[in-house]
């Protein structure tokens, strides 16, 4: 395979800078090495990083400029054990190496990312890696935890032995960078290691690499504040309870702690709306302004601080290393379902949105767990649920302290609402896997990272992506289904007038779904709010709001006394229950799709949780009544 | 004649999931399909290696054991396929 295994023994080659074309380095390393925090820092760009393995299990491609007028191409990839693929991410990698990727060219340099507080088993890796015969350079990462920890390395010492060159780093300190820098602008050489062991064979890699780093590597101690914690979060009474603690604060924390937020937000929406009314000219144009994307986009804009609220706790559980502890805390839940507990941890960033989520199965080892894990991720709580949520239920449940002052009733049907989704998730799960997608159990295996801090730095970033991403969806989708409607609600005119907005084409809509969901206890305007919603959950408050603000003579009534006007209890609680089971999202659609490569599985999966949707939105709405009269 | 052999080796045996929290075991060999056994040995569960096992989910299922520098999360019907050479030895405080 590689002619200059056998003629070169020891030695680096002489660097032979390629030729001024531009290249494709990929950077390869084992899960949670810390690849993307390089290839963040190197290309600028926000790969996602958190401390859990396999975060990334797509390929990515960033440019660099090395030096003048000289590009490299820069390929992220998933993390990879060794070169025998066994999920869809590996294959991924194996596949870019291999140069089978279509659209990717095969990379002509490797940087290989290694732990080096782990070197000895990290190492392993590097064996199938110089055997392809591509230039490489070994970094050797988190060196700040190295030498904290008391660890040692001698680079040059383990260069030799390696043939290639070897790079201290700590990629999210920016230290050390410059011999990648050098590598990248053509130091290049075929690494020509001493004698490679047997590949695919782990004992012999093992003992290679304990060989190769001989003396050149001092093991760090081990972590201690990761056996200190450990020793809280898994212990076996106090594990869960904390568990059980943090989830129920998140959700009061959302619930009351955004409030000021909001009502600032809400505050500037409408004093600006009506100064905008005021200084206009009267035109159709300024009513479209105002009450269409015044109104529709403004009422979504509200609940950005609750979502960055969501995504600042996500954060933290993702960058500290807790979400590997909770997803084997869960892992009995999983198993009953007939998941396992490496389900959970998509399952998990679903909260955020079943678009990553549904990515993120790419790491489940059986086709069918993965099948499976997409289907039931949409009935997680996405993101675009929660502005739904809070909206009805602030509408329609009154405040009261539940457990003294530190949980209210809101938070509570808010934390309700979530766990009718995992158990509606839970539910389908155990159907499947014990009908259509019956198979083996395979076997659980996690590697548990080190705590980190999380950095203000790390989790501003997140904060800032996730602004601009509910920015662009609020210019987007919403603004776009805001105007349409309103101009559907202002068409046909009669005698130069708009018509009633009953009257109006958006109207009639609304009205030839009504007799379909009226059984659910909505009328029309629910009706055109449920038809937008398929562009995206939380459009159904955009629309509403234009509605509204289209309906009313003066501006005064506000989104929530409107919707209390329009909608009974039970059928507030069944809009509820249709959010949380209905599937309204054509990207979750597109992506499930793609993924299992066809129609069929989303299909099934849409008319599944349509029908769940409708029969318990029914029965709710039944249910709600019965009781209250 | 050799099944019979093999049988016996195997009721004797101590497994991954005999060892109890602190305790430390040797490794001998798995149980376990051929992709298993070598994605575990990728993990550092390697023949002759020493494991170290750690805290779990209430329950004692999953259990987290410390390996060749690494802590790797391992449920109960797993762990019982991995067979361990030697008497298991209780590690002192860390
Ligand atoms: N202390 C320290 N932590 C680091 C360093 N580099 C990365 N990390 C952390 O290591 C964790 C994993 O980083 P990622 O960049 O997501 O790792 P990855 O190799 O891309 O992981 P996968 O995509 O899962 O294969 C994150 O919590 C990082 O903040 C470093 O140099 N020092
Ligand atoms: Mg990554």
């Amino acid at each position: 395979m590689d002619p200059c295994r056998d003629c070169h023994a020891g030695g680096v080659a002489a660097p032979a800078p390629l030729a001024l074309r531009r290249h494709t380095v990929a950077i390869v390393g084992p899960p949670n090495s810390g690849k993307s925090t390089l290839f963040n820092r190197l290309t600028g760009l926000r790969q996602k990083v958190a401390n859990y393995p396999g975060v990334t299990v797509e390929q990515r491609l960033g440019k660099l400029q090395v030096s003048r007028g000289r590009e490299v191409d820069l390929i992220d990839l998933p993390g990879v054990y060794s070169l025998q693929a066994r999920s869809e991410d590996e294959q991924v990698t194996r596949d870019v190496l291999m140069g089978n990727m279509k659209g990717t060219p095969r990379p002509e340099a490797i940087i290989l990312v290694l732990d080096s507080t782990n070197l000895g088993r990290h190492l392993m890796l590097a064996a199938p890696i110089l055997a392809l015969g591509i230039p490489t350079l070994v970094v050797l990462n988190m060196a700040d935890d190295l030498e904290k920890r008391g660890g040692l390395i001698d680079t040059a010492d383990l260069a030799q032995r390696l043939g290639a060159p070897v790079a201290l780093a700590s990629a999210t300190r920016g230290e050390g960078l410059e011999p990648i820098a050098e590598f990248l602008n053509g130091a290049l050489a075929i690494p020509a290691p001493m004698e490679l062991p047997v590949l695919n064979n782990p004992p012999a890699c093992r003992a290679w690499a304990t060989q190769v780093s001989g003396q050149a590597y001092r093991a760090p101690a081990p972590p201690l504040w990761t056996k200190r914690l450990d020793a809280i979060f898994l212990h076996p009474i106090m594990g869960p309870l904390i568990f059980a603690v943090v989830v129920v604060a998140v959700f009061q924390t959302i619930f009351t702690g955004a409030v000021p937020l909001m009502d600032g937000v809400e505050a500037v929406v409408a004093g600006s709306g009506q100064w905008l009314k005021q200084t206009l000219p009267g035109s159709p144009l300024r009513d479209l302004l105002v009450e269409g994307v015044w109104g529709g986009v403004g009422s979504v804009m509200v609940f950005l601080p609750q979502i960055l609220l969501l995504f600042l706790f996500i954060g933290v559980l993702e960058d500290s290393g807790y979400l590997a502890r909770a997803a084997v805390i869960a892992d009995r839940t999983m198993a009953r379902a007939g998941l396992q507990g490496k389900s959970f941890i998509p399952l998990l960033s679903a909260y955020a949105c079943a678009i990553p989520a549904i990515l993120a199965t790419r790491t489940i080892e059986s086709k069918r767990d993965r099948i499976a894990t997409i289907l039931i991720a949409p009935f997680m709580t996405c993101s675009a649920r929660l502005p739904v949520y809070t909206l009805v239920i602030a509408a329609f449940i009154p405040e009261r302290n539940l457990i003294g002052p530190f949980v209210g009733t809101r938070a509570a049907a808010m934390l309700g609402l979530y766990l009718l989704g995992f158990a509606a998730a839970v539910f389908t799960a155990r159907v499947l896997k014990s009908s259509i997608l019956r198979g083996e159990r395979t076997p659980f295996v996690m590697e548990m990272p080190a705590y980190r801090w999380p950095t203000f730095r790390s989790l501003g970033l997140r904060l800032l992506d996730r602004g601009k991403v509910f920015l662009r969806r609020a210019g987007t989708v919403i603004l776009g289904v805001a105007i349409v409607l309103w101009v559907l609600a202002h068409v046909p005119t009669k005698a130069g007038k708009a018509p009633e907005i009953a009257e109006s084409v958006a109207g009639t809509i609304g009205r030839t779904v009504e007799p379909l969901i009226k059984p659910l206890g909505f009328n029309w305007k629910i009706g055109i709010g449920l038809i937008t919603s398929l562009a995206a959950r939380e459009v159904i408050v955009g629309t509403l709001g234009t509605i509204y603000g289209i309906e009313s003579e003066s501006d005064a009534v506000g989104l929530q006394k409107a919707l209390q006007a329009d909608l009974t209890p039970g059928g507030a609680v069944a809009l509820l229950v249709f959010f949380a089971f209905a599937m309204q999202c054509m990207s979750t659609i597109a992506v499930v799709r793609r993924e299992t490569g066809g129609w069929r599985w989303p299909a099934i999966q849409f008319a599944y949780m349509s029908s769940l949707a409708y029969v318990c939105a029914f029965a709710a709405n039944r249910a709600v009544m019965a009781w209250l009269s | 004649m050799q099944l019979s052999g093999k049988n016996a080796r195997l009721r004797h045996a101590a497994t991954l999931i005999d060892l109890r929290r602190g305790e430390r075991g040797v490794l001998d060999y798995f149980d376990l399909p051929e992709d298993v056994a070598l994605r575990l040995m990728e993990l550092g569960f390697l023949p002759g290696g020493v494991v170290r096992a750690g805290r779990s989910a209430p329950g004692g299922d999953p259990r987290v054991f410390e390996v060749d520098g690494s802590e790797v999360a391992l449920r109960r019907e797993t762990a019982s396929r991995i067979r361990l050479k030697s008497a298991r030895s209780a590690s002192g405080p860390e």
